[in-house]
């Protein structure tokens, strides 16, 4: 297929996006990432039965976590595609870098770089 | 179980609010099992925390620690070597931790990081319901298993009042009256004469209203068993 998108993302390969923590996102967050997005497979089409799905739910924790703390929670999101889904692959890595370009740098590292 | 709700990220924050490098303490007693100060909850808070303050301009230094009961003293002097390294300690354990903690290190300042909430137990997963209020004379076995103490709003020993309507107690529409399930109980194993006594006034003196409470056994210690 030989699809490209944009090279700012970095793929972190899991088993299952059930094996996705809440402290993953949050770390990555926390270590200056200016967005963080987990592709799991279709729901209703997970290996684990579930991984997806919990994988879902811990985003949504997150994102209401960057709520309270006043960072944008659009920054941290869960996609669903499947592993044949070679072009929505790169359209949602186009999406999300789109996204987070409009929102800017992570306010975290903004802070960073005036100190 | 002791039951325990964590406190708002903002009221945790504004706690250490002029404090740069602190410690939170978490306990592998009922606050893992309760999911709110375990070691998962634990290093939540403290890359939380983290976040915010970097956000803010103000990077905080955090080490986290769950110590296995923070209602002994044994394992509370576990964090002797470290504890003096902190401005400031948060404990994540129902509110005897923080106590302890305070007791055995007098120089140290810590802040309680969850509101500790009752003696419970889950009835399905993320939610825990009060089953027990400690009041020092169980008498369940009297209503069928089920405790008017601390699951009627009244602590009614002869009920139901006349606040419960199908089943639901009038302080709250979520609230059950126990004394309609207890009724319904002893009427299901055709026991309902059980409840034809009156019973008698309850004394108060072993619950809290006696002043704080202590439990000895003679024979602990003594070290003969």
């Amino acid at each position: 297929m030989r699809l490209s998108y944009p090279a700012d993302i970095k793929i972190i390969q899991v088993p299952c996006t059930g094996r996705v923590d809440i402290l993953h996102l949050l770390n990555a967050i926390e270590d200056g990432a200016d967005g963080v997005y987990v592709a799991g497979c279709l729901e209703g089409e997970c290996h684990y039965i579930s991984g997806n799905l919990k994988a879902r739910k811990k985003v949504a924790y997150v994102k209401k976590t960057l709520t309270e703390i006043g960072i944008e929670p659009e920054r941290v999101e869960m996609f669903n595609l499947s592993s044949a889904q070679g072009a929505r692959f790169a359209e949602i890595a186009r999406e999300m870098v789109g996204r987070i370009r409009q929102l800017g740098p992570s306010p975290i590292r903004k802070k960073n770089h005036a100190a | 179980m002791i039951v325990a709700d964590r406190k708002s990220l903002q009221e945790i924050l504004a706690m250490v609010a002029d404090k740069n490098k602190i410690l939170i303490a978490g306990c592998k007693g009922c606050v893992t099992v309760c999911n709110v100060g375990g070691l998962k909850e634990v290093e939540i808070l403290a890359a939380s925390m983290k976040i915010a303050r970097k956000k803010d301009g103000n990077d905080i230094e955090i080490d986290v620690k769950v110590l296995e009961r923070q209602c002994d003293t044994e394992y509370v002097a576990g964090i002797s070597d470290v504890v003096g390294n902190y401005e400031a300690v948060i404990s994540l354990a129902c509110g005897v931790g923080p106590q302890f903690l305070s007791e055995m290190y007098r120089d140290q300042t810590f802040f309680p990081g969850v509101n500790t909430t009752f003696f419970g137990g889950a009835t399905k997963h993320g939610v825990w319901e009060e089953r027990c209020a400690g009041c020092g004379t169980c008498a369940i076995h009297n209503f069928g298993g089920l405790c008017p103490i601390a699951r009627c709003a009244k602590s009614l020993m002869n009920g139901p009042c006349g606040g419960s309507s199908k089943g639901v107690c009038e302080v709250n529409k979520d609230t059950e009256c126990i004394w309609d399930s207890i009724v319904k109980k002893k009427m299901e194993s055709g026991r309902l004469e059980d409840l034809i006594g009156v019973k008698g006034i309850k004394s108060w003196k072993t619950a809290r209203d006696g002043g704080p409470r202590k439990s000895i056994r003679e024979e602990l210690i003594q070290g003969n068993i």
